[in-house]
């Protein structure tokens, strides 16, 4: 199947919501497509027992009638402008005049001893997973990591009944203190802030803490945590651990648009109106860095006009980008990652999950390639993404995702789809 | 002084088996590699061991090599897979063509026979009910080629070979060659630098001839055999444009890795939506439940092509001390072995243990 409009919008969180009103404000017929089966993204993922937040619920209400929502299409494959969806009824062809790419972040893993036992979850992980419904009440859970996506999914996972035994941030709590410290400058997030202190009222919240290790023999039963005073075992049923936010690049790397490395994980560049190298693509939201909620959804829109020729209203929005992209920074000087966590994986520790390869195997390969090719590292369904931004963190060598199709793991039916029919047949 | 009894330039499987070989033979030798070890052609390739029985040279070529290969089934590295390879038919032209290519592999010295259709679908239950039969291969095998290159380079190196690593050879001098630092080395040169041959040897004619490949999610038990049709040998050695033939192997992980294709006259290494769209659905026609299989990751690869779909393998008319062995198109892991031995046989001037002359690169030059 071949559809055709003028703006193709990937990715239904906040910014890809907010760029697809943008461009249907102006007449454009736009498309919205997600892997997922709602929209909303990560912040706004609807909870099967709380349901959608109402600033959700008005995002995408006010996109009925105006865009075509397509759920469950994930985008696999392109051909220049035109992109190839895999659906659960089979591929779909997007023709698009242009292109948004609000494909979002994922979770920072690091590794560290028996970080793939189960019960040990990436933070927004199972934060995901409680509101899709996974039973948590009355679990032990201990949250860990760092950046103020901690005390999200902490109050999530609380709302779902799980017994938050501690979150515990690595930062400093005089680095937390001058994050704090900051916030007034950007209300809203100060708001959210305050609701979540509230919400989080007894829960223990350390920082300068981490988890060296878990244990357990087959399903976690406690975790190591070091601090100032030293170590301590904790006994929890779950741990929720993310090292804050990458940014999922790897579409944009597909459709040629030029990546800014200059950070330890690429991210895409845009010119002042959000277009990157490639005319006619544009990004939004944390494609672009990890800059938050309200930075999404201004880039959002922003893109979405820019995608619709309405430069000026895309331009109008450009100082409150500004100010919120500022927060970006903010976020990365205060969560640094404290240099020893760097260490908590040691050579038997495995890195690459898929494919079961610890560190030692990779002593050396100076690059990702030599790491697939010898070790076989990064080889597997999650094509690298994961291992890939852990292996940049702890120093090795710069993550160099997937950029070919498939973009996730595609059937071969979808690969082979029609619109891709080669010109000169062959025989049957 | 830099001097050795053999530079060989390039470390993709065919140099790093030349210089295995020739270390072996006591030879002083230095491995000029830029790049990763096996990191060219042969990190691409399907490491299918398999003899194409079409050409008599090829095919002499190939079992002198299948036997050599054997040296390394339990080799941890290799990933050695004794599947065997299954060709299929299609239709009843290619069915009756059957007991000739077993003839000729027999005469060879390997084994093979046919299958009919009920026999075929009884190993691969998976295949497309019409394929009409088959010829199995038993002793052929898979291997995983780069890191037999690497394996091949350090065992050089444990017999004194030097290996300047990183380093790319920037001039063929009249003895020796200059490195892109600067170094000299002194000696005959042997050069094995794959598609990049003409950079440094212009008058052999090589077009890189490129390839895909799609692997799957693990699925043991899916397929036994690597899996070609019949029809695989127009593909290769026909020279159009464009091409696409069935070609499907089981790994030892069970995954599937599904080919190929051929294209000439494209140096983008991209994959192509449409040249893997138009391979897959040939790939469809032997095994429809392919479709239905999780694929994780497509690349490309570029095939060192020759004129004549044969390697070059011997001495470069009218340059004093340099050879070559580059060329080998898409049976360069298969071959690398026996390559590597004749050229040892010319170099040392040694019986060769095949007749050289259809492997002579003078024969493009005549
Ligand atoms: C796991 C997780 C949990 C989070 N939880 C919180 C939280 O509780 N509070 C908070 O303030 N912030 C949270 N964040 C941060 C949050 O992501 C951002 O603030 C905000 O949601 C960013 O919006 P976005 O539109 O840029 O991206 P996202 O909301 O991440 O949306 C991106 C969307 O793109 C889709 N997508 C990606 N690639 C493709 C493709 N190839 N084809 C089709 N669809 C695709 C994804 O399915 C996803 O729905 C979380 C982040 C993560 C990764
Ligand atoms: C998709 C695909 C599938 C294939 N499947 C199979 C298969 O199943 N079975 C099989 O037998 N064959 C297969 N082949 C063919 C096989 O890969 C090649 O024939 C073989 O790898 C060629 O090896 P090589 O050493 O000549 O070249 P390469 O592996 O390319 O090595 C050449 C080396 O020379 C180096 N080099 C280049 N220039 C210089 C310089 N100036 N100085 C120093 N070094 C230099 C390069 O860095 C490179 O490492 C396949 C090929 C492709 C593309």
């Amino acid at each position: 199947m071949i559809e055709r409009c003028d703006v193709a919008v990937i990715g239904a969180g906040p910014a890809g919501l907010a760029a697809a009103h943008a461009a249907a404000s102006h007449g454009a017929r736009v498309i919205l497509l997600d892997a997922q089966p709602r929209h909303g993204g990560q912040i706004w993922r609807h909870d099967v027992a709380h349901g959608t937040p109402p600033a959700a619920q008005a995002a995408i209400q006010a996109l009925s009638g105006k865009v075509e929502w397509r759920a469950q299409h994930q985008v696999v494959a392109a051909d220049g402008r035109r992109l190839l969806a895999e659906t659960p009824d089979g591929a779909v062809e997007i023709d698009a005049g242009h292109v948004v790419i609000a494909t979002g972040a994922r979770e920072l893993q690091l590794p560290f001893l028996n970080w793939t036992l189960p019960g040990v979850a990436g933070a927004g992980g199972l934060q995901a997973l409680a509101k899709q419904g996974w039973p948590l009440a009355g679990k032990r859970v201990l949250v860990a990591g760092s950046g103020p996506l901690l005390l999200a999914a902490a109050a999530t996972l609380r709302k779902h009944g799980a017994m938050v035994v501690g979150i515990h941030e690595q930062a400093s709590a005089a680095r937390v203190a001058a994050f704090a410290a900051q916030l007034w400058r950007w209300p809203a997030r100060a708001w959210q802030a305050a609701r979540l202190r509230v919400a989080l009222a007894g829960v223990p919240y350390r920082c300068g803490s981490f988890v060296q290790a878990a244990s357990g023999d087959t399903q976690l039963r406690g975790v190591e945590l070091r601090d100032a005073d030293g170590t301590r075992q904790v006994e929890c049923d779950y741990l929720a651990i993310g090292y804050g936010l990458v940014p999922n690049v790897e579409l944009a790397a597909l459709l040629g648009c030029a990546l800014d490395r200059s950070g330890t994980h690429a991210r895409v560049h845009a010119d002042d109106l959000l277009c990157t190298s490639v005319p006619g693509v544009y990004a939004a939201g944390e494609a672009l860095g990890i800059a938050g909620l309200a930075a999404a959804r201004i880039e959002g829109s922003m893109a979405g006009h820019a995608a619709a020729d309405a430069v000026d209203a895309a331009r109008a929005l450009a100082p409150a980008r500004i100010r919120e992209r500022a927060f970006a920074g903010l976020l990365a000087r205060h969560f640094a990652l404290d240099p020893r966590l760097r260490t908590l994986a040691t050579a038997d520790t495995v890195v690459c999950r898929c494919e079961d390869v610890p560190l030692s195997a990779l002593d050396d390969c100076p690059d990702t390639r030599s790491a697939r090719l010898a070790a076989r590292c990064g080889m597997g369904a999650c094509q690298g993404r994961i291992c890939g931004a852990a292996l940049a963190e702890l120093g090795r060598f710069p993550n160099d995702g997937p950029r070919r199709p498939p973009l996730f793991p595609a059937r071969l039916a979808t690969l082979a789809a029609l619109p891709f029919r080669p010109t000169t047949e062959i025989e049957p | 002084m830099n001097a050795c009894d053999l530079i060989v330039v390039g470390a993709g499987i065919v140099g790093a088996s030349c210089a295995d070989e020739a270390a072996a033979a006591g030879l002083r030798v230095a491995i000029v590699e830029p790049g990763t070890i096996g990191g060219g052609a042969t990190a691409c390739a399907m490491g299918h061991l398999v003899a194409m029985d079409d050409d008599p040279a090829e095919l002499a070529l190939a079992r002198l090599s299948l036997d050599r290969w054997e040296a390394f089934a339990d080799l941890p590295e290799a990933e050695f897979d004794r599947c065997g390879t299954l060709w299929v038919a299609e239709n009843p032209a290619q069915a009756a063509g059957i007991a000739a290519r077993v003839a000729r592999i027999q005469a060879a010295g390997g084994h093979a026979h046919a299958l009919d259709a009920a026999q075929l679908r009884e190993i691969e239950p998976s295949l497309a009910p019409d394929l009409c039969a088959g010829m199995l291969v038993p002793q052929e095998a898979v291997v995983y080629p780069p890191r037999v290159a690497q394996h091949l380079v350090l065992r050089a190196c444990a017999r004194g070979a030097v290996l300047h690593h990183g380093r790319r050879v920037r001039q063929l001098d009249t003895h020796g060659v200059t490195l892109d630092d600067g170094t000299v080395l002194h000696g005959p040169v042997l050069v094995a630098t794959g598609c990049a041959l003409p950079q440094l040897v212009p008058e052999l004619p090589l077009r890189p001839r490129k390839g895909h490949l799609v692997i799957t999610d693990r699925y043991p038990g899916k397929l036994r055999h690597q899996v070609l049709e019949l029809g695989y040998a127009d593909s290769a050695h026909g020279s159009d444009g464009s091409s696409v033939a069935f070609n499907v192997q089981p790994r030892p992980t069970g995954q599937l890795l599904v080919g190929s294709s051929r294209e000439f006259d494209i140096d983008d290494p991209a994959v192509s939506p449409s040249m893997l769209a138009r391979m897959l659905q040939r790939a469809f026609r032997f095994m429809p439940s392919l479709g239905e299989l999780q694929a994780i990751r497509a690349w490309t690869g570029f095939r060192p092509a020759t004129p004549d779909g044969r390697p070059y393998l011997g001495a470069v008319p009218g340059r004093d001390g340099l050879w070559v062995a580059a060329g080998h198109e898409g049976l360069g892991v298969t071959t690398a072995p026996g390559s590597a031995q004749l050229l040892l046989d010319l170099i040392l001037g040694r019986t060769p243990a095949i007749d050289p002359a259809p492997y002579a690169p003078s024969r493009v030059l005549a």
